[in-house]
């Protein structure tokens, strides 16, 4: 009778299990299916490197997907720059200099910046950022790559933060005691024992930032412009892949070679965050390793 | 080395918040002697230990009350450099704790952040620590291996080897050996009696047998007090406390 009872259960527990797999491959069937009949017509270099990106050109429509993927890195690049130096300062004060109720109160304020809903943070684009940003570069509008880049900067933050704030901590104590009864001072017993013990937890930390800005759409469609011109600086309206993505498909015809070509974007985004995802995996777990004794 | 008087403890107090763990603490240590620190869990001796470096600075609910002197400054006194006291008191700790980096690195670590940066004079200073502390013929193959690849016993002499790097004066020891086997023990307690020659040595142990073999000196801890500190032969043949009598014959503890 029990013995039935905890068989029902195995099976009720491996069913949930196999259909999130078989959803997460029906997902990327879909993608791959739709990705190969854009390929059939455009071509996977000339979808891969061309240029121009203009589906419904009046004469020849053209499928070039780099200015997309420039638009993605330059905003996700510029992101990072921002997001990392702060996040990482941030992380270690909060690990090692914050008193304790210090961080009671800091840590949950941050990881509620990660619940504030995308759309809202591209309204503060839309309106604060913008007229700043405008004002200070004397420019036309503040709809541009850096505007973006500031704003999945913030997103990244609590990201960020709360990982590698987890991995500074759980660097044993043991060593910090060793070091600080060496004489060493805190700012050396952080740079010198800390930070490298804790480095992969910290690269993780930054990847999974990373990984979550790549993938943002509204905030990048409301507070970067969506030209589709080629990307030449950070001051120039961009459209990234993920707006390109949802602006197109509400107004697209179905079974085009447009139609299809969208699924080959969300494609190649699938297969860029999957990349961010899994080096971050590998560096966390290179970092279960390390402090394993 | 002449034996004279090297850390004098004054009515020293030391509060976790409101529990008291050290209840009026006086005691003196020479230098040239294994000092050892016995007693039951819980009695003090190990918050004894850590308050002669101040590493009871890290826990903020600690409060210090009384005076610890060395060489005749008071170390809790404000104008006191922690990073010199800690350069001079050197620590061994209870679970061996080399960083995660190589043999060479750890001992290095120590005079590198004590501003020696000439290859030469770290590469001298790593043999002369790890040849002190009786590791040297072991490693001095490896040394870019990494630390955490040794064995339990030879980490342990790594971290002793790494204090020496720093030269300090004290080397304070938290049980040392509780973690090691029977041999392991024996060649560190081997070291301790060739490091007394030119270290003043504080050690917190568990072991009766141990403090017996190594010390000199050893003063016995009761719910944070000194009931009794002797000659090492003496307190343990003929104690005038019945409290550490009963101690060291094993009635309680």
């Amino acid at each position: 009778m029990r013995s039935l009872k905890e068989r029902i259960i195995a099976v009720f527990f491996s069913l949930n299990g196999i259909t999130a797999i078989l959803i997460l491959l029906g997902i990327f069937y879909l993608l791959l299916s739709g990705s190969f009949l854009a390929w059939r017509d455009i071509g996977f270099f000339d979808f891969l490197f061309g240029r121009t990106w203009n589906p419904t050109g009046f004469h020849s429509a053209s499928y070039g997907i780099l200015p997309l993927v420039m638009s993605t890195l330059m905003v996700t690049a510029g992101a990072t720059v921002i997001a990392v130096p702060l996040g990482v300062a941030c992380a270690a004060y909060l690990a090692e200099v914050a008193s304790p109720w210090e961080r009671e109160i800091v840590k949950p304020v941050i990881e509620m910046l990660a619940g504030v809903p995308s759309v809202v943070i591209g309204f503060f684009g839309l309106v604060v950022l913008n007229r700043l940003i405008a004002r200070t570069f004397s420019l036309s509008n503040g709809l541009n790559a850096l505007n973006g880049a500031v704003l999945l900067a913030l997103m990244a933050l609590p990201t960020i933060i709360s990982i590698a704030e987890d991995a500074l901590t759980m660097v044993p104590t043991e060593y910090k005691e060793a070091s600080l009864a060496l004489g060493a001072n805190r700012w050396q017993t952080l740079r010198l024992v800390i930070f490298p013990a804790a480095a992969s937890g910290v690269s993780a930390a930054i990847m999974l930032g990373i990984g979550r800005a790549i993938g943002e759409t509204m905030t990048v469609i409301m507070a970067t412009g969506n030209a589709i011109a080629w990307p030449r600086s950070m001051f120039q309206s961009v459209r990234t892949m993920t707006a390109t993505i949802a602006i197109e498909l509400g107004e697209v015809a179905y079974n085009t070679t447009h139609y299809y070509a969208l699924f080959a974007v969300g494609f190649v985004l699938f297969a860029i965050t999957f990349l961010v995802n899994l080096s971050a995996d590998l560096f966390l777990q290179r970092s279960s390793e390390v402090t394993r004794r | 080395m002449e034996n004279s008087v090297k850390i004098v403890t004054e009515k020293l107090n030391l509060y976790y918040g409101n529990f008291q763990a050290l209840k009026e603490v006086n005691l003196e240590v020479c230098s040239g002697k294994v000092t050892a620190l016995i007693g039951p869990s819980g009695c003090g001796k190990s918050t004894f230990l850590r308050s002669l470096n101040r590493l009871n600075d890290l826990i903020d609910s600690v409060r210090v009350e009384g005076e610890v002197r060395i060489d005749g400054e008071n170390i809790y006194d404000k104008s006191c450099d922690v990073v010199r006291l800690r350069k001079k008191v050197g620590m061994v700790f209870q679970k061996a704790n080399p960083f995660p980096k190589s043999i060479y690195e750890n001992v290095a670590y120590g005079p590198r952040i004590h501003g020696v940066r000439d290859k030469k004079v770290l590469d001298r200073i790593v043999e002369k620590s790890l040849r002190e502390a009786a590791l040297w013929e072991e490693v001095k193959d490896n040394l870019s291996r990494s630390a955490l690849r040794l064995s339990g016993g030879q980490q342990q002499r790594l971290c002793i080897a790494r204090v020496l790097a720093v030269e300090p004066e004290v080397v304070l020891m938290d049980e040392p050996t509780s973690a090691l086997d029977p041999i392991a023990t024996q060649k560190i307690e081997d070291l301790i009696r060739a490091l007394k020659q030119k270290f003043t040595i504080v050690i917190v142990t568990h072991n009766m047998q141990q403090a017996a073999r190594v010390s000199d000196i050893t003063a016995f801890f009761l719910n944070g007090e000194i009931v009794e500190v002797g000659n090492t032969g003496l307190l343990f043949t003929q104690p005038v406390d019945q409290r550490t009598e009963d101690y060291i014959t094993g009635k309680f503890g």
